[in-house]
């Protein structure tokens, strides 16, 4: 992490293809700048004023050359559109069976919580060799997650859950870094990512463990909200059960897929959105539940119904 | 072309004396050095305070001042830069002046609103110190909610007022502009005659008209809920963060455009008059800027590719990004293909030309970088997007400014500035820019973020590298204050046309008379007639 | 180059050096296409400020129409028809005047500003009526806002974009009045004519659009559902 250097560590799956995307814009970047640098300063010198009542011949235009200068940078940026496109769209989309973590941004700390239980503060431990998907949201004002070396940038926006994944390469220590500018400390609200290897990471959740697995707190939160009253068989609301990630259809006429942002809405919100079929009787539990305890009741209503397909 | 070295002996700056003969003037030319003196000390407030944060930034740690202050400073830097500084620059000083001259009118066509938009400058401009002596503003100047709709504690409301205001500023100068060329061209000037200058001047209107009161609203919007509380923009009240990013770029992209066409223009007269050349491919440039102005309205979303904006949105605003390119390129390229086989001087002037041709293609190449989705993730937020616009706004847009200001400096006072002290400062600028910027690009790209008052040790060699350079930058900016004030007294007689250039403005005395011509111009020739064709004889417009 | 030579006309061949004409124009009919073009131009703004509130709405009415519905079931839809049937008229009445104006008719130009000003007044009188009404029932967000319905917060949004664009829409509507008032005036002194009545008709043109953005507003606010 130390130490002065002019290019940044490469530590994901990512970092090598979007290092290979910048280097073919260097590539282009350095010819045209060269090729144009190189031109004035050959015309500046070699077409130099030599008397005052020098009169230099006028030269009309050449469409051909205004439609190949048109020509061939258009299609150098349709390349670099494509294939920018392209990786961005592999970094937007995590592999199935990545492992979930959450992340709370809120000012100016960095919380997260790994599914098996463990809490972290400004650190994050993730195995190497293992894709890693971040489910994330802030407490307050828009944040940003960015890890440097990983290649990987995406805003933590209050009221929404957002999405990264990477996978690490190797193992080490490296910089986290808010990167959207959230008040006073934002320069300060900076964390670690530690990678390890898988059975270094694996022991040092065992050893970190100090109470549940993310979805079994859910599930006593759960209980304790009393959402069981009405979410169970005949208990007048829609079932939870293989319920995330699905479409939903609400008595607007719309149709959404119940997302992380979908259950914090109905949880905090839920008269904004109706099920058809439904009464919108369910109260809002603003106030009532925190960030933390937001992540494992979503936590515990995406593993419902999971147990039937593969374990998260 | 007859170049008299006596002044004349009545002009506008002698025809009428006193205060009031400025304050309550209506002549175009008088407005314009208003409008100077008010932006240049509006630069200077903005230089201070980007050299506070450049002095911060020589070390890792918060050493210098309280992180709060730290925040301030580069929110007030981004203000005044953009809304009170580079915004108006052109437009407002060498547009004001040069507009009416080009096409052989006597003045805008709307001379009291000319007069007005000053004056709503000035108190746009008071409000915003006013902010700034209270306590300052700490938002960025990007505003972003909900920071600071609901959690920042400092002039926001006050701070967006003033930048309200002085929207109204840019859109009364826009509309005059758009007026004054569709309706007072001189007898004989058809659009495809008109001085490229005029071209920019007149796409840059466009984007003012339908840009800024969107910016009007979502100021009035930040405005609202910062004091009631509406909800707007605030998740827990069913509003939404990221609509805010949505109405301020819709702007503030094409804001960009506004900035750097304007340079565009003067660039086009510099390289003409300094290479002797016609413009190549007078069409594609003059084309090129209306296509700017119009794809320009179009991009925004590519300042919110990690902002949890839908990866196909991100899709449609990268591909458009790399279509307003190309007129870029289209431009560099022909003013290239301009001094091939020219007479070329190496006036200072035509040092900032060149200066500006090469910094804004490196500028400009780097947008691509910051276009192309993948590698944006990266370095969004990071001091690679700071590199990028200081590379096109200060290596292009004030380099064209400052530039125009030293090729019109005859014109406009009549007299000749110290050549070898503009060229020394001319390289100063250049040298001291590279040193500053250059570092940021890889800084950027290591992953130190914007707005960051400490950074982890390893980013302080570049820091450093970055600060010097910024020393060096601001001497070349001190300088010419000195010299250009000097000329004002000491400075050689100019005469009607020292530069040999061609163009309205330069057929008349310097200064010029208060209606500009002794008698309305008819135009025969196409721009830029330097020279004939020879064996291409047919004249080539385009 | 350039050669000396007098402004050649445009337009109009009458009145060059008629007292309207001001000094940085050739004569009467540059003048007002200047005139004409500039409110043109403005107007564009003023459509892109307003376009930039309708758009906040759309989003949000798109994502809670529900809220919204319920929302503007609050607003007197009768009392909305009626205050546009009261500016439609303000437009009649403007035209009218426009009209007289052209015609160098002074004294019918100055009564049917004040017709049209009149209608305008009894717009805003509504307006101010519809305000007090919904202070005193608690359905002004940031006053004490209180809200016992279905859709709390949605509601409180949608009254939010209702104040907020038809405050402006105010706004542009007392600045209308004003300078109806101002050209009521120069229509007492005899100041239009045929040759000249350039400010009638671009004041006629901003307060038609003025009417225009109410006809947008009246089914977006009043009548949702």
């Amino acid at each position: 992490m130390e130490g002065f250097r002019l290019f940044p560590e490469a530590a994901s799956t990512i970092a090598g293809r979007v290092d290979g995307l910048f280097g073919f814009l260097i590539g282009v970047s350095l010819f045209f700048a060269a090729l144009i640098f190189a031109l004035l300063l050959v015309f500046a010198i070699r077409y130099r004023r030599r008397s005052e009542d020098e009169q230099p011949p006028q030269i009309a235009r050449r469409d051909w050359l205004e439609a190949t200068w048109i020509l061939i940078p258009f299609v150098l940026v349709m390349i670099m559109f494509g294939w920018g496109a392209k990786l961005y769209f592999n970094m937007m989309n995590p592999p199935d069976g990545a492992l979930e973590i959450y992340a709370i941004g809120k000012q100016w700390m960095w919380k997260f919580q790994h599914p098996e239980g463990p809490r972290e503060i400004n650190e994050l431990h993730v195995p190497v060799g293992h894709p890693v998907k971040m489910t994330m949201t802030s407490q307050d004002v828009i944040h940003s997650f960015f890890v440097p070396a990983f290649r990987v940038k995406m805003d933590v926006v209050p009221g929404r859950f957002t999405h990264i994944w990477f996978e690490a390469t190797k193992p080490g220590v490296y910089h986290l870094f808010c990167a959207e500018y959230c008040g006073t400390m934002h320069a300060g609200m900076r964390g670690r990512v530690i990678a390890m290897r898988p059975t270094l990471y694996e022991e040092w959740l065992r050893s970190h463990v100090s109470g549940e697995p993310m979805a079994s707190t859910g599930e006593s939160l759960f209980g304790r909200l009393g959402c069981p009253t009405c979410h169970r068989a005949d208990g007048g609301a829609p079932s939870l059960v293989g319920l995330f990630g699905t479409p939903v259809r609400l008595q607007s006429g719309a149709t959404v897929t119940a997302d992380e942002s979908y259950l914090r809405e109905s949880i905090l919100n839920p008269r904004a959105k109706i099920v058809t079929g439904y009464q919108p009787i369910m109260p809002s539990f603003q106030g009532q539940i925190n960030a933390e305890e937001l992540t494992q009741l979503i936590s515990y209503i995406k593993s419902l119904g999971q147990e039937q397909t593969n374990g998260s | 072309m007859e170049t008299t070295s006596i002044p004349p002996q009545v002009h506008y700056l002698n025809a009428d004396y006193g205060i009031k003969s400025w304050l309550f003037t209506t002549d175009h030319k008088r407005i314009a050095l208003l409008y100077l003196s008010s932006i240049t000390m509006m630069f200077f407030v903005g230089g201070a305070a980007a050299t506070l944060m450049r002095l911060e930034l020589m070390t890792p740690q918060g050493d210098l001042m309280q992180p709060e202050t730290y925040n301030k400073l580069f929110t007030v830097h981004g203000i005044i830069m953009i809304f009170f500084f580079l915004v108006p620059s052109i437009p407002a000083v060498l547009g004001n002046f040069l507009v009416p001259m080009m096409i052989g009118a006597r003045d805008l066509a709307f001379p009291r609103l000319n007069l007005l938009s000053w004056y709503i400058f000035t108190l746009a401009g008071l409000f915003t110190l006013a902010a700034i002596i209270a306590g300052g503003v700490d938002t960025g100047w990007t505003f972003y909610t909900p920071y600071s709709t609901a959690f920042s504690n400092s002039y926001v409301i006050l701070t967006a007022v003033g930048v309200f205001i002085a929207g109204f500023s840019s859109i009364l100068t826009g509309l005059n502009f758009i007026v004054t060329i569709h309706t007072m061209r001189a007898p004989g000037l058809t659009w495809f005659r008109l001085p490229l200058f005029i071209w920019a001047h007149y796409a840059t209107s466009m984007i003012i008209l339908l840009g800024t009161p969107v910016l009007a609203i979502a100021i009035v919007l930040v405005g609202l809920e910062h004091a009631f509380g509406i909800g707007i923009f605030d998740p827990a009240l069913g509003g939404d963060p990221v609509l805010f990013q949505h109405l301020f770029w819709f702007y503030s992209h094409p804001a960009v455009y506004i900035m750097i066409l304007p340079s565009m223009g003067v660039v086009s007269e510099l390289i003409t008059c300094f290479a002797r050349k016609r413009i190549f491919g007078y069409s594609f440039i003059a084309f090129s800027s209306v296509a700017i102005a119009v794809l320009g309205f179009f991009v925004w979303g590519h300042h919110m590719f990690v902002s949890s904006q839908s990866v196909y949105a991100g899709m449609i605003f990268s591909f458009l990004s790399m279509f307003v390119a190309i007129p870029s390129a289209v431009k560099v390229f022909n003013w290239t293909a301009t001094i091939y086989k020219g007479s070329v001087s190496y006036a200072s002037p035509m040092l900032y030309a060149l200066g500006f041709i090469g910094l804004f293609t490196m500028g400009g190449l780097t947008g691509l970088f910051l276009a192309t989705l993948a590698i944006d993730v990266h370095v969004h937020d990071t001091y690679f997007v700071v590199a990028h616009f200081h590379y096109i706004m200060v290596g292009g847009a004030v380099m064209g400014y400052l530039g125009g200001i030293h090729f019109w400096w005859p014109k406009i006072t009549g007299r000749l500035y110290p050549e070898g002290w503009a060229k020394f400062s001319a390289l100063m600028v250049f040298v001291g820019f590279n040193l500053t910027f250059f570092p940021q690009y890889v800084l950027g790209y290591l992953g130190m973020p914007r707005r960051y008052h400490m950074y982890p040790p390893e980013f302080q060699v570049l820091n450093v590298m970055s600060s010097a350079g910024a020393s060096i930058l601001a001497v070349g900016y001190l300088i010419p204050l000195v010299y250009l004030v000097w000329s004002l007294r000491y400075g050689a007689l100019a005469g009607s046309n020292p530069w040999g250039a061609t163009g309205l403005e330069w057929q008349t005395a310097s200064p010029p008379p208060t209606e500009n011509f002794e008698a309305t111009p008819v135009v025969t020739q196409p721009a830029y007639a330097y020279g004939s064709f020879g064996e291409d004889e047919e004249v080539h417009v385009g | 180059m350039p050669t000396a030579h007098s402004g050649k006309t445009r337009r109009s061949t009458l009145a060059k050096s008629h007292s309207a004409l001001a000094h940085h124009f050739d004569d009467l009919g540059q003048q007002y296409e200047a005139s004409t073009l500039g409110m043109w131009a403005f107007l564009v703004t003023e459509i892109m400020f307003f376009g930039g509130l309708f758009l906040g709405y759309a989003v949000y009415r798109a994502a809670y129409l529900e809220g919204f519905i319920e929302g503007s079931q609050h607003l007197d839809a009768i009392l909305g028809a009626l205050m546009t049937a009261i500016l439609l008229g303000s437009s009649l009445t403007m035209a009218l005047s426009v009209h007289a104006a052209q015609v160098g008719h002074n004294k019918l130009l100055a009564r049917f500003l004040l017709l049209t000003m009149l209608l305008g007044v009894a717009f805003l009188s509504i307006k101010g009526y519809e305000y007090w009404h919904k202070y005193h029932t608690h359905m002004v967000p940031g006053f004490a806002f209180h809200y016992d319905g279905l859709h709390p917060e949605i509601v409180r949004l949608f009254l939010s974009f209702y104040f907020i664009m038809t405050s402006m829409h105010a706004l542009h509507m007392i600045i209308g009045l004003g300078l109806q008032a101002m050209l009521v005036m120069m229509a007492w002194r005899g100041r239009f004519s045929p040759e000249y009545h350039t400010p009638v008709e671009i004041i006629g043109l901003y307060w038609h659009f003025v009417d225009i953005v109410w006809i947008f507003l009246y089914p977006l606010l009043y009548l949702v559902g």
